[in-house]
């Protein structure tokens, strides 16, 4: 199974982190994979997108045009990937920042005001941790069985150890996104 | 052994360093940042040298002088770079001194863009700098090729004296993938010919490209593609996938190959009979593996991001007698599997 | 019988491709004088230019690596990151190093690169027929400046030694001349001087060498020193511009 997945929003949301946690927890389990990041001059704020292939198979190509899963933390990056998302395909999106809902009768979507989660619970900057939160508990199956113990577990390993605090930090976040009905 | 993820960029600075590369020198430029400033942050504890030069001559000059001296040496750029690299790549071939450049290739001509591009095919296989001579040429495509052909480009420089080309692009340099590397130390002799003082234990040793008789420099020359005869006996490597019955055999290097090779598998869900030919070396071009993957082949297509380069290496290699088609997008834009896929199925319905 | 001049051991034994009255003979033979004197052939390392003396692989006994029009320094900047134990010299002419090769030379200054420069100035290009080179003169006559050099036209020359003085990264900047017997002294002293700061790590020393091209000036070798006295020490005047370690302060260059 190859499961392709874009996270976009704002450079500085922590889009390309998002992604490499998706990496690593797949590395970790032994699977294959690629992460491509946008790259540019682009600037703290501007648009910023990484795109994310997991497969039990090595990975063809690793040019994401169509995803299954899409994480988006901005308007303009939703506006920009909705459209481009498979029939059948997940989007989950930030609905702090994005007012919209998706027009798409063919896809299934997740509506998360995670910016606000993050703030109401003294985790600014970590709304991206949030969203994954909720993209392990909904679409686990879909993201080759990675689920909320491998997170974490990549949380563990990839935080160097001088920033072990983090680790904590993240856990609680991705926690709140999880468990969010 | 243990899998780590890295963007090509930084596994191909890694992988020189366990190559036993002792001196790097390069300037800045986008997309190929990442392995200087891996090798900057690892100079110290790995025991490398490493200058950021003044300019992109100065670095291949840099590398000159870090050959002659006789240690493993290595330059990064991309394509604006390594067309101001091309002077001293023609004096590092004149000299027969082995050196590792490599091109994380963008758009062009000019400055182009950012993004990434294969438009220094023929730079790269024809013409990098003046004179006569040629570059080994690996094309990676994927990161964990990207490590194994550095180790390989340092070891085939090195037995015959001669500079080698890793040419990736932004994609491949961007990307991060599993990657493994070997914990075995190269061996790497000593060089006898090197200019590093001669102890007043031997004759001095002359590092030189200048031949101002003709019989000389028309020796040295003639000597140089004696090595090069040997060189396309011994090194001519490609990937072959699906072409043992395939009618559509598709031709790509490098990320295209990557894009092509999922484009071949909706092909064959289709029912349609394709496969991939994949040169892993571009100069020497492996025409007798293409020849054998082209077998049953009724049509080529070379799938390039560029106008169209190596589309005019598959004819010559298959004498013109298959028809060779081209489709690329160039401009730092990458085909997609479907636009692919889509050519592939215009090919076989033509031929139905 | 004792033997009171010889030849250089570090001088290859071989006659040379210069002009009769060129200077570069000269120069050589200082280089190859302090070599012998410091006992450093076995581990010199020269890196020759394009010009005149692309040939000098042929004249000195050390270690020998040819380089690209202009890129002597990055070339030395090389040999000398890679073999920080060997002693590397360039020898450039004028149009090699302050015109195609002014990146090289200037960044190779600034970084404190612990090489020896020997920079022969004869304000032309030599090899290729006697073009205007950037040191060439206000008012003097070359082939491609047949009225004169006019400053409004083709600008002023640089003065190498004054412009590499200004760097944080020279240690010894100086010009000397090989018109005399006494100019001769001097200049093997500064070129000696040149090895030893190297030799004692104290940075970059460029040693900026006034000669002759009898050839191309259209002079006879006496009429060429007779112009190098009058004409070029007046606009590019002798002496120590520079003269600090970079690197090493403390101990004694001596």
């Amino acid at each position: 199974m190859l499961t392709e997945t874009i996270i976009c929003g704002f450079g500085g949301q922590g889009v390309l982190f998002t992604g490499k946690l998706l990496a690593y927890a797949a590395l970790y389990q032994g699977k294959e994979l690629s992460w491509m990041p946008s790259y540019g001059p682009e600037m703290r704020g501007g648009t910023c997108n990484c795109s994310v292939c997991l497969s039990d198979e090595p990975i063809g190509s690793p040019l994401v045009n169509t995803p299954d899963v899409l994480i988006a933390m901005n308007e303009p990056s939703f506006d920009k990937f909705e459209s481009t998302v498979k029939p059948g395909g997940i989007i989950f999106a930030d609905s702090s920042i994005i007012g919209k809902k998706s027009v798409r009768d063919d896809v299934t979507c997740f509506y998360i005001p995670s910016t606000e989660l993050a703030k109401e619970n003294n985790l600014t900057g970590m709304a991206n941790i949030i969203i994954l939160g909720k993209v392990i508990r909904e679409c686990s199956d879909r993201l080759l069985g990675i689920n909320y113990d491998m997170i974490v577990s990549a949380f563990e390993k990839i935080i160097p150890p001088k920033k072990a605090a983090l680790v904590e930090k993240n856990v609680n976040a991705f926690k709140i996104g999880y468990d969010y009905k | 052994m243990e899998r780590v993820l890295m963007k090509g960029n930084e596994a191909l600075a890694e992988a020189a360093i366990r190559a036993g590369c002792k001196c790097f020198f390069a300037y800045p430029i986008t997309p190929q940042t990442e392995v200087a400033a891996y090798l900057a942050k690892n100079m110290k504890k790995r025991d490398i040298t490493f200058l950021q030069a003044e300019s992109e001559i100065a670095a291949v000059n840099m590398v000159l002088g870090a050959s002659s001296a006789g240690v493993r040496t290595m330059t990064s750029s991309s394509s604006p770079g390594i067309s101001l690299k091309s002077e001293g790549v023609s004096y590092l071939a004149g000299s027969d001194l082995p050196a590792v450049i490599v091109n994380v290739q963008r758009g062009g001509p000019g400055l182009g863009s950012i993004q990434p591009s294969q438009s220094d095919y023929w730079q790269a296989t024809k013409a990098l700098g003046h004179g006569d001579f040629q570059l080994i040429v690996f094309a990676p495509a994927s990161v964990q090729e990207t490590v194994d052909m550095t180790l390989r480009a340092f070891e085939e420089a090195d037995r015959y004296r001669m500079p080698v080309m890793i040419l990736t692009d932004g994609f491949l340099g961007q990307m991060m993938e599993p990657v493994s590397f070997s914990d075995e130390t190269p061996v790497i002799e000593e060089k006898e010919w090197a200019a590093n003082g001669h102890k007043n234990g031997r004759k001095h040793n002359i590092i030189n490209s200048l031949f101002l008789q003709p019989d000389e420099l028309e020796y040295s020359v003639n000597e140089r593609y004696k090595r090069y005869d040997i060189i396309k006996e011994k090194i001519h490597e490609a990937e072959v996938y699906k072409c043992d019955d395939a009618e559509i055999v598709l031709a790509a290097y490098g990320t295209t190959a990557r894009v092509a090779k999922s484009a071949v598998n909706q092909a064959r869900e289709l029912g349609i009979k394709a496969g991939l030919f994949r040169p892993k070396t571009l100069w020497p071009f492996p025409a007798a593996e293409l020849k054998e993957a082209c077998k049953n082949a009724k049509t080529v297509l070379s799938v390039e991001m560029s106008q169209g380069q190596m589309v005019e290496d598959l004819r010559l290699a298959l004498d013109c007698r298959i028809p060779v088609e081209f489709y690329g997008r160039h401009g730092g834009n990458i085909p997609s599997p479907d636009e692919v896929l889509e050519q592939i199925k215009k090919i076989s319905e033509r031929s139905l | 019988m004792a033997v009171v001049f010889d030849k250089p051991h570090s001088l290859c034994d071989v006659p040379t491709h210069y002009c009769p009255g060129c200077t570069h003979g000269i120069i050589h033979r200082l280089v190859c004088e302090v070599m012998d004197e410091l006992n450093i052939e076995g581990d010199a390392v020269c890196v020759f230019p394009v010009g005149c003396s692309v040939l000098a692989y042929n004249y000195f006994e050390c270690d020998v690596v040819g380089a690209p029009h202009g890129r002597a320094p990055a070339v030395a900047t090389g040999v000398k990151r890679a073999k920080p134990d060997s002693v590397v010299f360039t020898y450039q002419g004028d149009g090699d190093l302050a015109a195609i090769g002014t990146c090289e030379t200037v960044h190779a200054a600034a970084r404190g690169e612990n090489i020896t420069v020997i920079f022969v100035n004869n304000t032309i290009y030599g090899m290729t027929g006697g073009q205007m080179a950037p040191t060439t003169i206000p008012g003097q006559v070359t082939q491609t400046t047949p009225y004169g050099r006019e400053p409004e036209i083709q600008g002023y020359p640089v003065r190498v030694c004054e412009m590499l003085s200004t760097l944080d990264g020279t240690a010894l900047a100086q010009r000397v001349s090989v018109d005399s017997p006494a100019h001769i002294r001097e200049a093997k002293k500064a070129i000696k001087k040149g090895f030893e700061n190297q030799i004692n790590k104290k940075g970059f020393s460029i040693i900026e060498v006034l000669s002759t091209c009898p050839t191309n000036w259209g002079m006879t070798p006496a009429d060429a020193l007779e112009r190098l006295r009058t004409e070029m020490i007046p606009y590019f005047p002798l002496g120590v511009y520079k003269d600090e370690a970079v690197w090493n302060k403390e101990e004694k260059a001596d």
